[in-house]
């Protein structure tokens, strides 16, 4: 793969805090990816049709206000819909640990909780990026 | 043999010290607060302040506090900020929390109130009862405050841009109870411009929005004379990663644009300045915090009375709500965070608040349980009864260290607010994404700090467990939302509708000219009109805020 990895930033839902996804968008892109954020208040579609649009590799979820089991699967189903499910979906925010198993299953391959440092979440991501491109 | 001078025996000990260093370095080169302020490694009457800058407790500049008695009349007024679900399930929450020792109200609501959508708006998907109690309409407001004595309790609503479609609702069921609105104390957050900055739960665009604050601050101040008609909060823009110096000069550089926008509405400065009040965040960096409050506290009383001519001391009086913070809670090791939260409310305490809010252990992972709730409360009825230091006012003033703390964060701030001034003051420098980038820039600092580990977060960066402990969280009931909905749509099917519509659009009539919508506002919430409908009919006319980012 020649080009830089491409990931959108997004912030389902109501949620106003988006301190963690500009701190992680910022980290991403020091970390050499090409990164878009959606700004506040986007609609599972919303995110799904900018990330199509876009073409993006990974699309993050931020989501501090315990609407993650109700928005990030509505991501997966729609991208599926879309048949773009090949974008990789991971997440953070306020995650408690026994929802981790139900979001797997949905389709969310990893939830980065407070205190991830950027360089892992980055790690992570390459590696799936890059599985990705040798699955195809 | 004479007696050595005072600045004999400071040389002498730092020539010793300068020995000692030479062999023996200290941890690091610089030591320095959040703010970046250097700290001395010694504070001496060298570094102290002339005493009528620090005043006495009571009287101006009020470094010392606002009453002359502090804690020795009175405690803080402790007051859990707590709501989820539906409104019946925090009624039962609020009454848990008073029967526990609990002396004021704070009321959580869901994301879709604050952002004005009623439960069943597509936007609410997924968000109806999540972080606070959903209110839709005067029936939901009737159910949350079954029992509670509306003249006895003081109740503070987080509650911004729909700020006066719940104070009308508040009003309409004191209302209800039989107690005149004159009576009903409390306080409404209703601060639209850090929703700009830093919470992200604004509605309307900077010019509409404050049209509505300055309206409440009028009506309240011929109708409802005890309540709060505006928190103007620091907490946020801290919790988006400022210093506690932004904090407190982003705080009052709103502060002024609000005082401003009243007086260019026509207001006499000393009729509705009394009734402004604060909200800040208490941090990590201890004896930083303690000055912080005395900073804000001296530097608005210096505003008020300089630049606003204000003559009524009331308006010269800096009264803040404190929150610890909650960015600094982890979620690894939970317990830890009882510690921080100790220490924090300790600052708060020192610093002089009037109300505190001390955060539960597991709020980096889900809303707190009843027992984190309760031990969060404990917590702050063991500094006020078992630890002594509410035995004098203002313990810590005097402190060389503090005094100095103090004053360098007093002198920073001032120079950003001549800076936001220079821009054309606060309106201007949010609508310009100023104070959002000095912050985002902080915080992004921050955050290299701790990845470097020059910053220590315990638990996370360092001491960390191989096997983290899972904790019991509250779960929310999965039913609430369904149930909320239901009941919404069954409201708009037994109200008397006409009498709604004929209200929402007297509403909109008003709000195309100029005149106070409160009173129509009010009258809208007593035909059951909901949340929703009224921010729609509003949005009608006044437009949505776009962000620049």
């Amino acid at each position: 793969m020649n080009r830089p990895i491409r990931v959108l930033v997004a912030k389902p839902g109501l949620d106003g805090h988006d301190r963690g996804a500009l701190i992680i968008a910022q980290g991403l892109r020091d970390e050499g990816m090409e990164v878009i954020y959606t700004g506040l208040r986007q609609s599972p579609a919303q995110i799904v049709a900018t990330a199509i649009q876009e073409d993006v590799d990974v699309i993050g979820l931020s989501c501090l206000s315990g609407a993650h089991n109700e928005l990030f699967p509505e991501v997966t189903r729609l991208l599926k819909e879309e048949g773009a499910d090949d974008i990789i979906v991971v997440g953070g925010g306020v995650i408690p640990q026994s929802d981790f198993p139900f979001l797997r299953e949905q389709g969310i391959r990893k939830i980065f909780t407070p205190g991830t440092a950027t360089r892992e979440t980055a790690e992570f991501i390459r590696k799936a990026v890059k599985e990705r491109e040798g699955a195809q | 043999m004479t007696k050595k001078s005072f600045d004999e025996l400071y040389r002498e000990w730092e020539e010793k010290t300068r020995q000692l260093l030479e062999q023996y370095p200290e941890q690091r080169e610089r030591f320095e607060t959040l703010s970046g302020i250097e700290v001395q490694r010694l504070y001496t009457p060298k570094d102290g302040t002339g005493m009528e800058e620090i005043g006495f407790p009571g009287g101006y500049p009020y470094t010392r506090g606002i009453r002359p008695t502090m804690y020795r009349s009175r405690n803080w007024t402790m007051r859990q900020y707590a709501g989820f679900g539906s409104a019946s399930e925090t009624n039962r929450r609020f009454r848990y929390l008073l029967d526990q020792g609990q002396t004021g109200l704070s009321v959580a609501f869901d994301l879709p109130t604050q952002i004005g959508y009623d439960s069943d708006d597509p936007m609410a998907a997924g968000e109806v009862g999540k972080v606070g109690v959903a209110i839709d309409s005067l029936e939901d407001m009737e159910r949350l405050l079954e029992g509670i004595p509306l003249d006895r309790v003081s109740t503070s609503m987080t509650i911004n841009a729909p700020a006066s479609v719940l104070l009308a609702m508040y009003l309409a069921v004191g209302e209800k109870q039989g107690v005149a609105s004159e009576k009903l104390t409390g306080t409404i957050q209703n601060d639209i411009l850090k929703e700009y900055i830093a919470r992200g739960t604004y509605i309307f665009p900077p010019k509409p929005s404050m049209r509505l604050i300055t309206d409440i601050f009028a009506y309240c101040a011929e109708r409802v004379p005890r309540w709060n008609t505006i928190s103007i909060s620091g907490y946020h823009i801290r919790e988006a990663g400022s210093t506690a110096v932004q904090e407190v000069a982003f705080t009052l550089a709103d502060g002024i644009a609000y005082v401003q926008a009243a007086l260019e509405a026509g207001l006499e400065v000393d009729r509705f300045a009394p009734r402004l009040s604060f909200f800040f965040n208490a941090h990590n960096h201890f004896f930083e915090e303690v000055a912080k409050f005395r900073a804000a506290r001296r530097l608005w009383a210096r505003i008020m009375k300089e630049r606003f001519g204000a003559k009524n001391p009331r308006s010269m009086q800096l009264r803040f709500h404190t929150q610890t913070g909650g960015s600094t809670l982890t979620a690894q090791q939970p317990d830890n965070n009882v510690v921080r939260v100790t220490l924090q409310a300790l600052s708060a305490v020192l610093g002089g608040t009037q109300s505190l809010h001390t955060n539960a252990r597991d709020e980096a992972l889900a809303l707190p349980t009843e027992d984190s709730a309760r031990l969060a409360l404990r917590t702050q009825q063991i500094l006020a009864h078992e630890s002594g230091v509410t035995q004098t006012v203002d313990p810590l003033g005097g402190s060389w260290f503090v005094e100095s703390l103090t004053d360098e964060i007093e002198r920073r701030a001032f120079s950003y607010i001549e800076r936001i001034d220079e821009m054309g003051g606060a309106v201007a420098a949010v609508e310009q994404g100023y104070m959002q980038r000095e912050i985002h820039r902080t915080a992004l600092e921050t955050q290299r700090k701790i990845e470097s580990g020059e910053e220590v977060v315990v638990g996370v960066n360092r001491f960390r467990l191989e096997k983290e402990p899972q904790p019991e969280l509250y779960k929310l009931d999965p039913h609430l939302a369904r149930e909320q909905v239901e009941r919404v749509q069954a409201l708009r099917g037994k109200r008397d509708g006409e009498e709604t519509a004929r209200r929402l659009a007297a509403l909109k009539r008003a709000a195309e000219g100029d005149d106070n919508l409160i009173p129509f506002i009010l009258d809208a919430v007593k035909a059951y009109a909901t949340v929703g409908e009224i921010c729609n009919t509003l949005r009608e006319v006044f437009g949505e805020y776009q962000p620049s980012v």
